[in-house]
């Protein structure tokens, strides 16, 4: 019996009147890959967003380890030092080194001891191939390594969910590649529970255990990874996925 | 809070209400006319000349206007340069706001992109045409939000004006406050009549600003 | 050269006197700032907050500081904390006061400018590693806003050096009032020690000035 992680029932999410998500219910198991497809503004980012607090909601519910997540500030604080969030920007802070930016939230926020950290950190750069730039500063990296040390940064945390909004979105087509590895592995070697926003056709066909496919805030299909790329049981889907020419 | 008290000291308040917008004006014009034509010296770097009015600005902006005040009104008549409380204040306001806006212009002219420049230049213009058409004009309008800064600035600083004995404003509460003590009331035309010269000149200035920043360049 | 107004300043005990001044002048910036760094970066915190009428009120602050000269601000606490409020403190006290009252305002302005400037993206990112508020002001936002702050805040030190010119007219015995009261008392034997009395005065503000506005001025090309 799966153990499962995270589960949405029934969501709803307005900007005023204005409805950008409609009853989305899913969920997701241990060591499961979740990718959310649709075209642009079809509302994947918004309920990634939604899924750590960073945006609220109007009904529904979310449940974490089969508990109601109350959407108080409390409860989000507690909630997203298990949940990683990496985004298209990478966002490293700039005015600390790479070691600085990956050390700052374990040991300020989970008040973990430093060394520990450290050496973790260590060899999750190492892991990336990036052990030479712990001293550097986010300036002096390519987008390519910057988005490889905020994975590293949030995987510092202990996740058990990590969330990935288009992470390779603003990337030269020559560093996606590297960056897509790190996550497969992740998947593969470490059977991490992802959730992955992305408009990487192919990688999502290696990767996805189940698709979602949204469109206008809503949930039109959900398949199994396999089965979305070969035979989508939607026509929309399947318009969108000849329209991505992967 | 008594308002015939109030009322009785408006006439007062008047001429020193009058006095400092007469005293702001011809100071901060004159500041202007110093700041433009130092600010032009100093892009254009001429020789000697800019390094002398680079220590102008830096003596200027770096002591208070009261001391510079003082030097005016009580040091300068022991060498013979003997001049009218008015005069000190006017000629105390246009160097020290010369020094102002003569760095806000300058930073205005710097600010003005160097493919401006060479496009200017490769239009054939030569260094006046360039700095007329080009540096000044583009110039002018990018020291805006400076020039705003500093006017409200310099009014501001004519309240000092009251150590040399000029009857503007706020050495006209003052003068009150010490004959009537009466601090509440006159303390609180004060405030009013600043903020009546004042509140305008911001709003007009914001929009000014708004309106050179997308209106005459488009964006 | 005997009468030469320059020994007016070494006159008895005429150069310790001003420095004395000089001392109560640097006191009362050094504290003034201080007390109004740590207020204005609480404020300029507050403005950045969503609450409106929070937002309004500060601004209104901020306006009203803007608006009053500063000498004027002086004679406001000056009159009205004894007269209206019964607190009677000393005139150094009193324009410890103002002037914090007044730097607050100025940098709460900074602070928010600073803050606001610091991307949206970082916050969330922040956020999302699990900070809380102030673990997010404390190392995200507080580090990269002081950066873009500092050449503003060191200005407002130079401006607040220059303030202290003003605490002559609330009778604090000041290096200015100390200089008054030398020139007065030696006016016949040294006509010309008003010159000297007030150059030195104009030279100790430049000096203290002068650096901190090169400094400022280099920070901001730095950018």
């Amino acid at each position: 019996m799966a153990e499962e992680v995270l589960r949405v029932e029934h969501l709803n999410k307005f900007y005023g009147d204005w409805q950008v998500l409609y009853d989305i219910n899913f969920k997701i198991n241990r060591g499961e890959v979740v990718t959310l497809l649709g075209p642009s503004g079809s509302g994947k980012s918004t309920l990634l967003r939604t899924l750590n607090g960073l945006e609220d909601f109007q009904d529904g519910s979310i449940y974490f380890h089969n508990k109601k997540v109350e959407p108080t500030h409390q409860q989000w604080l507690a909630l997203r030092q298990k949940i990683g969030m990496v985004f298209q920007s990478y966002d490293l802070f700039p005015n600390l080194t790479v070691m600085e930016n990956i050390l700052l939230a374990p040991v300020k926020v989970q008040h973990r001891a430093e060394e520990t950290v450290k050496k973790e950190a260590n060899e999750l750069l190492e892991r990336v191939g990036l052990a030479d730039q712990a001293n550097s500063y986010p300036r002096q990296l390519s987008g390519g390594q910057k988005q490889r040390i905020a994975i590293v940064r949030a995987l510092a945390m202990h996740p058990e969910l990590m969330l990935f909004d288009e992470v390779t979105a603003s990337l030269d087509p020559e560093m996606v590649r590297g960056v897509l590895n790190i996550i497969k592995e992740l998947a593969d070697r470490d059977h991490m529970t992802m959730i992955i926003v992305t408009h990487e056709m192919n990688f999502a066909a290696q990767i996805a255990d189940r698709v979602l496919f949204l469109e206008n805030g809503k949930i039109l299909e959900e398949t199994l990874g396999k089965q979305f790329f070969d035979h989508p049981q939607t026509k929309r889907a399947a318009e969108f996925l000849g329209s991505m020419d992967y | 809070m008594d308002w015939s008290v109030i009322s009785q000291s408006l006439p007062n308040f008047v001429a020193g209400f009058k006095l400092t917008l007469w005293l702001s004006f011809v100071g901060i014009g004159g500041a202007i006319i110093v700041g433009i034509i130092s600010s032009l010296l100093q892009y254009f770097r001429v020789p000697v000349i800019s390094r002398i009015i680079t220590a102008y600005v830096e003596l200027a902006r770096n002591t208070p206007l009261l001391i510079q005040l003082f030097f005016l009104y009580y040091a300068f008549p022991v060498i013979g340069w003997k001049m009218s409380a008015d005069t000190a204040g006017i000629i105390g306001l246009i160097f020290l706001g010369g020094a102002y806006m003569s760095e806000g212009f300058l930073g205005g002219f710097n600010g003005v992109s160097k493919s401006q420049i060479e496009s200017g230049k490769a239009l054939g213009m030569n260094k006046l045409q360039l700095a007329r058409y080009v540096v000044f004009r583009q110039g002018l309008a990018l020291s805006m939000p400076a020039l705003a800064a500093n006017v409200i600035f310099l009014i501001k600083e004519t309240s000092i004006f009251s150590v040399i004995a000029i009857p503007e404003l706020t050495n006209t509460a003052l003068d009150l406050i010490g004959m009537y003590y009466r601090s509440n009331e006159y303390l609180f035309v004060l405030v009013v009549a600043y903020a009546i010269i004042l509140i305008p000149l911001i709003i007009f200035f914001d929009w000014l600003e708004r309106r050179v920043r997308y209106g005459t360049f488009g964006d | 050269m005997a009468h030469s107004g320059i020994n007016v300043l070494f006159e008895g005990t005429n150069f310790a006197r001003l420095m004395g001044g000089l001392w109560t002048s640097v006191w009362i910036a050094a504290l003034s700032l201080v007390i109004g760094l740590v207020l204005g970066t609480l404020l300029g915190l507050l403005r950045t907050r969503q609450n409106r009428f929070v937002r309004l009120l500060l601004l209104l602050y901020l306006e009203f500081f803007r608006i009053v000269p500063t000498v004027v601000l002086l004679f406001l606490v000056y009159y009205i904390l004894p007269r209206q409020f019964h607190v009677n403190l000393p005139a150094t006290w009193m324009a410890v006061l103002a002037f914090s009252l007044w730097v607050s305002a100025e940098f709460s302005d900074i602070v928010r400018g600073a803050l606001e400037s610091v991307p949206v993206h970082q916050r969330e990112t922040g956020l999302a590693l699990g900070m809380n508020e102030w673990q997010l002001f404390r190392y995200v936002l507080l580090p990269q806003a002081f950066r873009l702050e500092l050449p503003a805040t060191i200005n407002l030190a130079t401006r607040v050096v220059k303030t202290t010119s003003l605490l002559m007219m609330i009778s604090i015995m000041d290096v200015i009032n100390v200089g008054q009261q030398i020139i007065e008392a030696n006016n016949q034997t040294y006509p010309t020690g008003v010159f000297w009395v007030y150059g030195l005065i104009f030279f100790l503000y430049f000096i203290v000035d002068y650096p901190l506005s090169r400094l400022s001025k280099r920070l901001t090309n730095n950018h």
